[in-house]
């Protein structure tokens, strides 16, 4: 692995070297090096390009890393990971893509992750997506597009926390999550998003309540700066006696443009949801107070922004 | 030393031209400094102007004898201006400590930031990783802004109306932080207030009314001749 991936790794999954537990590292479209556990196996996939990780009933306290690093230009990587949570088990899976795009062609990263959480297994499921590209005069020469689809089928009693980031250096990104919940399983999305340059950011979730006692909740804090698009969707499907909540908070600044549209559905007289939307600019009173610290305006700014997206 | 000289600060209201500061000239000097008056009378005004969120229309600010009038906000709070405001805002994401960092312009340890909410009778540990949002108090957030301020522990502090919104209960507190911070005083303390208590400690009181300075005195001076104002005193046991 050279500097440039090792890099990309650190930015991604905050791993320095190679991860303890389980992990698959994959570099420009092909394996790199993989580790298995007694607990979890991972096995490449041999219809299509991808992996299955196994984690094993009542797997407790092991973590998985899968990290996706391209650093050649105009690569285009697709690939399927479907995770298998074992009855009971309690694990941390951390995902992410990292591209550094050093010519001028479009590099692109498409991740079809599907998570099969077993009866009252839990997991905490992160995943981070960065990108950056070679700049001559000012201006950024190759693209770097990710798609990554999510897929969570829950049964009874599980619990998933799916946290997901994408802070810089994508262009261009669609980001699409269904989810299925069954009795008493429970589903927290945390989204953050920043847009900066000409980016365009869309993202749709869809869960589907449909087990007695289940609940969601969908925050999303986004930033847009410059001229980024962003356009958020959280559907909300009740369809059980089941507690839903969204939120989608944003940020917009420069000549950016955001919209959210939240859609809830009640099919069941005890299904109970709420969806909260607002956008609006940093608020002057904010930057107000912080340059009374003596901070600059920019300076103000880029605490408020960094504090709204920790 | 904070010298305002011939400030009058105008504002346009439907379609007309209002006034607010009227020719104020004052010296504040080292030592805790209490404004009060009628409620409307440009108090609060004028401390913006201090603290330099307004410009005046025309006038002169000097601090320690330079003149500070066009400098901006940040600039101020770089030379040893510190405002505490009437309505503190809420950061949503950003912590207490983020904050109490912040005020203090340097990397501090969470003992020292501790020490700040301890000073204004918060529970440091139930407080210092909460975010500044909704879901603290208006009580809870004045108390943690007047930490803020003890954090900048700049040369001259100006507090607008501490006591709004503060319970009886916390307001003793907050009567023996103000009693504290006279005592260990370095530079001015600046309180708009209508509290009497506050008053009571205050070396110095100025009455503002109309957008004007109505009376400047010691303590001894003007608190006896604003409890025989009815007047006046209408206005204070209103506010209490």
């Amino acid at each position: 692995m050279d500097q440039t991936q090792k890099k990309l790794l650190e930015s991604i999954a905050d791993l320095h070297e190679m991860p303890e537990g389980a992990y698959n590292i994959r570099a420009n479209g092909a394996l790199e090096s993989r580790n298995t556990t007694a607990n979890i196996d991972i096995v490449t996939k041999t219809d299509k390009p991808g992996i299955d990780i196994f984690i094993k009933p009542g797997t407790v306290n092991e973590s998985v890393h899968i990290p996706v690093i391209i650093s050649e230009s105009g690569l285009t990587d697709l690939v399927y990971n479907d995770f298998h949570i074992g009855e009971g088990a309690d694990v941390t899976i951390v995902a992410g893509c990292g591209i550094h795009n050093c010519g001028t062609q479009t590099s692109q990263h498409d991740g079809i992750h599907s998570f099969f959480m077993g009866k009252n297994s839990k997991l905490r499921y992160v995943e981070k997506h960065y990108g950056e590209a070679e700049v001559e005069d000012g201006q950024k020469i190759g693209e770097n597009i990710m798609n990554p689809t999510t897929i969570i089928v829950m049964d009874e009693g599980s619990y998933m926390e799916m946290e997901t980031t994408q802070i810089r250096g994508i262009d261009s990104t669609k980001r699409i999550t269904n989810a299925t919940l069954a009795e008493g399983a429970s589903l927290v999305i945390k989204e953050k998003l920043m847009t900066h340059g000409e980016q365009y950011a869309s993202t749709e979730f869809t869960v589907d309540l449909n087990g007695e006692g289940c609940s969601t909740n969908v925050i999303s804090r986004s930033v847009a700066r410059d001229k980024s698009k962003q356009i958020f969707v959280s559907r909300i499907n009740g369809n059980a006696p089941c507690a839903g909540h969204t939120e989608c908070d944003a940020i917009i600044m420069d000549d950016a443009s955001v919209s959210a549209i939240p859609e809830v559905t009640a099919n069941h007289i005890d299904a109970s949801l709420i969806h909260e939307a607002a956008i609006g600019k940093i608020a002057g009173e904010q930057l107000i107070k912080l340059m009374t610290f003596g901070l600059t305006e920019q300076e103000a700014e880029e605490q408020i922004v960094n504090g709204f997206l920790k | 030393m904070l010298e305002l000289k011939n400030i009058s600060y105008v504002v346009e209201e439907e379609n007309r031209q209002k006034e607010i500061l009227k020719d104020v000239s004052l010296t504040i000097e080292d030592g805790f400094v209490a404004i009060t008056g009628p409620n409307g009378g440009g108090k609060s005004t004028l401390a913006k102007v201090i603290a330099g969120i307004y410009t005046p229309t025309s006038g002169q600010i000097l601090l320690d004898g330079e003149d500070i009038t066009s400098l901006s906000i940040t600039e101020r709070a770089k030379r040893g201006i510190s405002f505490a405001f009437q309505q503190p805002v809420r950061f949503k994401g950003l912590t207490v400590n983020d904050l109490i960092t912040l005020a203090a312009g340097k990397p501090i340890s969470i003992g020292e930031a501790c020490a700040y909410l301890s000073e204004v009778g918060l529970c440091a540990r139930d407080y210092i990783n909460r975010e500044i949002n909704a879901s603290l108090s208006g009580g809870e957030m004045k108390r943690i802004e007047i930490a803020m301020i003890l954090a900048r522990g700049t040369k001259l502090s100006v507090f607008d109306e501490p006591e709004a919104g503060i319970d009886l209960w916390s307001f003793n507190n907050l009567i023996k932080v103000f009693e504290k911070m006279n005592e260990t005083i370095n530079g001015s303390i600046v309180i708009i207030s209508h509290q009497e208590r506050i008053l009571n400690i205050a070396d110095k009181i100025i009455v503002i009314a109309n957008g004007k300075v109505d009376k400047i005195g010691t303590r001894d001076e003007i608190l006896p001749e604003m409890m025989d104002s009815s007047g006046i005193c209408r206005v204070l046991a209103d506010k209490a």
